[in-house]
């Protein structure tokens, strides 16, 4: 790691006479402070407020982050942690308070001087160009015009450094489309460090990778701080930010709830400092499987992109929770596809309590009974400029409660909706708001409601907790275990392992396509679910 | 300067944004007419004096607004449901063309029948133009705005074809134009010796009409969805192709109602100036009403009192009438920019 440092500290003096002036030389061994010694922050906020009309996402938030120090923001969603790290990163201005990087105030509102001031940030959704290669990626908007080819071959040389002595391994010349979701991010990672940033914003980071490649990264976190990288991971999974941070800072309602070294507080302590109560652990309940509510019989499916899959089967049973674990990109996707409705078989049956349906669409799904929480819910799951009465009567608009004769009625609909915003504990100002003002974990209660409240028989859950915090996590739970007890069959595709174990009452891992025999809940140890999701010894289920 | 999303505007603020970019508009073309040497005060009174000055005035004004009323209806409905149609002006011919085929004494029939069926058969012809490329969408993702833009020339070419030809009136010494209608397939005027027909009755029944099923019917739901999110739209079991098709004949329908009115109810016979692009105007109109089916009958009046208007003060200020076009391509833009701003909050700094 010593030699990581030094081999860091000579490429960054090598690279700082290259800087554009007007940039500070980058030193991660030498930050430019004068007098203040290293113990000064590096970033200071100070009573961030920030309003939009009546909400207050941000209210008096001050904190410090100190040279090679990771903080934690935890918060639940609409807690405000992603509306700071936009006033940080100039994307939206504070109504008061200030941002200090390294002793200077930085001018609010101008992306341009966070990241001269060597602020960087891994968004929580890849801000990649599809089509260029990873270098190209990673220069963008870093080179002259002139003396591109000189430029390229430094740069090239700069990445393979960069991603050696962190560990990001990636390949500068690969095209990003061809890329994991791992790579893609270690992509992000390397697009801040190349452009010398010595504080890095993680958001959200881990809501994509594997057990794995989460492991790969909060190594490559810590060299990053050992080498003197402030660095900011922003998240609402308890385990993490207590194995990644040196500090966690709680954000609760736009207010700071508290701020603790993360080696003095205990899991429990942390979860209810940010939900404000204590969460009681979800009771497991003895289960008892009915017959099968959906076979797939050796269905094939072709996607327009990414992984499909052929000959495969699959029998979703009343009353229990399948789990479908599996690294993303290995066919669940076209799974979910085909379930909800989205993909058409190109061989093979689906049987809905043993009847063969043909014509399989998704309103054919709706009909034979599947409620359907699709993975994004943004460009999938709602309409984001209509309201949310619109947004929850997507499904049913056609049934003789909303309308007859071809006409709505409105009235019935708002009902509908206010019913919904009721029983499924969501927030938002009224059911005429533009859906997508609510916060993710908001959206996603509704979009639960629109799925669940006609108790279908069968529901297909795609990643139906990512990006979600603690509290709207354990709803989502509570809900399906519910939709279980009453005798749904759910399939669960998650690509986090922890909740599957929580509960799937049946597991199965896809991997490249194919589906592993299932085992019951505890069968199978993390260690052997993670062969089976490496593509090791999978047989036919 | 950057954008940030703000909420939904109120129902105030919507009104606001459209006077806005009226107002910025008047700003912008009395720079224009400094520059031609005229005061922009006294242009713009005689503007307004042209355009609802008089009876005369305000009849003419409605007149012309009549068919803006129809094509600006047309691509409100389309662009609510993101289908790019462009080509009104070649609805709008089709179904001048199907009126003069059936109205010109093909069909003996008392005029309460025969009006209703060359409006119907117009509709239908209108429709079905804008059927194909909507297919071509969405069977294999041809971009509409091309075709239909295309269209455009296309129908206008086979519309010259007709007058030189079949359509040809063999009285009207060598003029490329049609027969007249007969009576019965004439719209009466509303006023004796006014040139203001029942035309404009139909379009401001039609534009209720639309916003009832924008509003209130499922079709509208579907339409409104779809043009928001077409992917969450399928996944909630919505047809979205279907929808698709319904749009762009209800869109290819009310053009080319504005070909069927400006021959029935204005000009008696089908000639290639029929219009001096009612279509492509349409779209300005559309988006001046922010797609609003009632706010299209206002910005067709105050669009077609600008041309009006504009009429008369070239003939009494001499300034050329084409600071009309200037006035609404400048509204045109000026309006997009509002729009961006009814969505938008723009932070200086």
């Amino acid at each position: 790691m010593s030699s990581a440092a030094r081999r860091v500290g000579a490429l960054m003096s090598s690279t700082a006479g290259s800087t554009p002036p007007g940039q500070p030389p980058l030193a991660i061994g030498h930050p430019p402070l004068e007098g203040e010694g290293s113990r000064a922050p590096v970033l200071r906020l100070t009573d961030i407020t920030k309003r939009f009309g009546p909400l207050v996402a941000n209210d008096q938030i001050s904190f410090e982050l100190a040279r090679g120090e990771t903080v934690a923001l935890l918060g639940e969603n609409g807690a405000g942690k992603t509306t700071l790290m936009n006033i940080l990163f100039g994307h939206y201005v504070a109504d008061e308070g200030t941002v200090e990087a390294f002793g200077r105030p930085l001018p609010p509102g101008d992306p341009r001087a966070a990241l001269d001031a060597g602020i960087g940030m891994v968004h929580q959704h890849f801000t990649l160009a599809d089509n260029m290669t990873v270098l190209e990626n990673i220069t963008l908007g870093t080179q002259s015009l002139r003396s591109l080819r000189s430029d390229r071959r430094a740069a090239r040389e700069r990445i393979r450094a960069l991603s050696s002595d962190f560990g990001l391994a990636v390949e500068p010349d690969a095209t990003v489309a061809s890329l994991s979701v791992g790579e893609r991010q270690r992509v992000e990672i390397l697009k801040a460090l190349y452009r010398d940033a010595k504080i890095l914003i993680l958001d959200e980071p881990t809501a994509v990778l594997t057990p794995a490649e989460t492991d790969a990264l909060f190594r490559t976190l810590k060299t990053l701080a050992a080498n003197g990288l402030s660095i900011i991971f922003i998240s609402h999974k308890l385990a993490e930010v207590l194995a990644v941070s040196d500090r966690v800072v709680v954000l609760r309602g736009g207010r700071v709830a508290g701020e603790r070294r993360t080696a003095e507080i205990s899991r429990g302590e942390l979860a209810a400092l940010m939900v404000g109560y204590d969460l009681a652990p979800s009771p497991v309940k003895a289960i008892r499987t009915g017959p099968p509510a959906l076979i797939l019989e050796n269905v094939a499916v072709r996607p327009r992109s990414g992984m499909g899959f052929a000959d495969l089967s699959l029998t979703l049973r009343s009353g229990e929770i399948t789990g479908l674990a599996g690294v993303s990109g290995n066919g669940q996707a076209a799974l979910a596809a085909l379930i909800a409705g989205m993909e058409r078989p190109t061989a093979g049956d689906i049987v809905v309590r043993s009847e063969r349906i043909r014509d399989w669409g998704p309103r054919r799904a709706l009909g034979a009974g599947v409620g359907r929480i699709p993975e994004d819910r943004h460009a999938v799951g709602t309409i984001g400029d209509m309201s949310v009465t619109e947004n929850v009567i997507a499904e049913r608009y056609r049934s003789g409660r909303f309308s007859r004769h071809g006409f709505m009625r409105w009235g019935a609909a708002r009902d509908f909706a206010e019913e919904i915003i009721r029983d499924y504990d969501v927030k938002c100002p009224s059911p005429e708001a533009r859906i997508r003002l609510l916060s993710g974990g908001n959206m996603q209660k509704l979009i639960l409601g629109r799925a669940l409240d006609g108790e279908p028989a069968i529901i297909l859950a795609n990643q139906p907790t990512r990006g979600l915090d603690v509290g709207a996590v354990a709803y989502v739970h509570g809900r399906l275990v519910a939709a279980r007890d009453r005798g749904a069959a759910v399939l669960l595709i998650s690509e986090d392992l922890d909740e599957i174990q929580t509960l799937a009452d049946r597991i199965v891992v896809m991997s490249k396509g194919r589906l592993s025999a299932p085992s019951a809940r505890g069968e199978r140890t993390v260690a052997q679910l993670g062969e089976l999701m490496a593509g090791h010894g999978l047989e036919a289920a | 300067m950057r954008l940030e999303p703000k909420p939904a505007p109120s129902k105030l603020a919507l009104l606001l944004y459209p006077a806005g970019a009226v107002a910025v508009t008047l700003v912008i073309t009395s720079l224009l007419v400094l520059a031609a040497g005229a005061s922009p005060l006294s242009v713009f009174a005689l503007v307004w004096k042209g355009a609802a000055g008089s009876q005369f005035a305000l009849m003419e004004t409605l007149t012309r607004a009549t068919p803006l009323i129809f094509t600006g209806l047309a691509v409100a409905v389309a662009f609510r449901a993101k289908l790019w149609n462009i080509g009104a002006e070649a609805q709008l011919y089709i179904g001048a063309v199907v009126t003069v085929v059936l109205g010109t004494g093909t069909l003996a029939l008392h005029s309460g029948l025969l009006l209703p069926l060359i409006a119907v058969s117009a509709m239908a012809a209108g429709a079905l133009l804008l059927l194909g490329p909507a297919l071509l969408k969405t069977s294999f993702g041809v971009d509409e705005v091309v075709t239909t833009l295309l269209l455009n020339f296309i129908v206008l070419l086979f519309v010259s074809m007709l007058l030189e030809g079949p359509l040809k009136d063999p009285t009207g010494l060598g003029w490329p134009q049609s027969q007249k209608v007969i009576a019965e397939a004439q719209l009466p005027r509303i006023i004796q010796g006014r040139r203001l027909h029942y035309g404009f009755v139909l379009a401001l029944v039609s534009a209720v009409v639309v916003w009832v099923i924008m509003k209130r019917t499922a079709l509208g739901y579907e339409m409104r969805a779809v043009g928001h999110n077409p992917e969450a739209a399928r996944f909630a079991g919505i047809p979205v192709n279907t929808v698709l098709m319904k749009t762009a004949l209800l869109s290819g329908g009310l053009a080319a109602l504005a070909g069927f009115s400006e021959v029935a109810g204005l000009k008696g016979n089908l000639t290639r100036d029929l219009s001096p692009g009612f279509g492509y105007t349409g779209i300005v109109v559309a988006m001046l009403a922010m797609l609003n089916p009632l706010g299209v009958v206002v910005s067709a009046i105050f669009v077609a009192g600008i041309f009006v208007g504009a009429d008369a003060m070239s003939r009494a200020a001499g300034v050329p009438s084409y600071i009309a076009n200037v006035m609404t391509a400048t509204a045109l833009l000026t309006m997009v920019a509002a729009i961006l701003l009814s969505r938008y909050r723009v932070r200086w700094r």
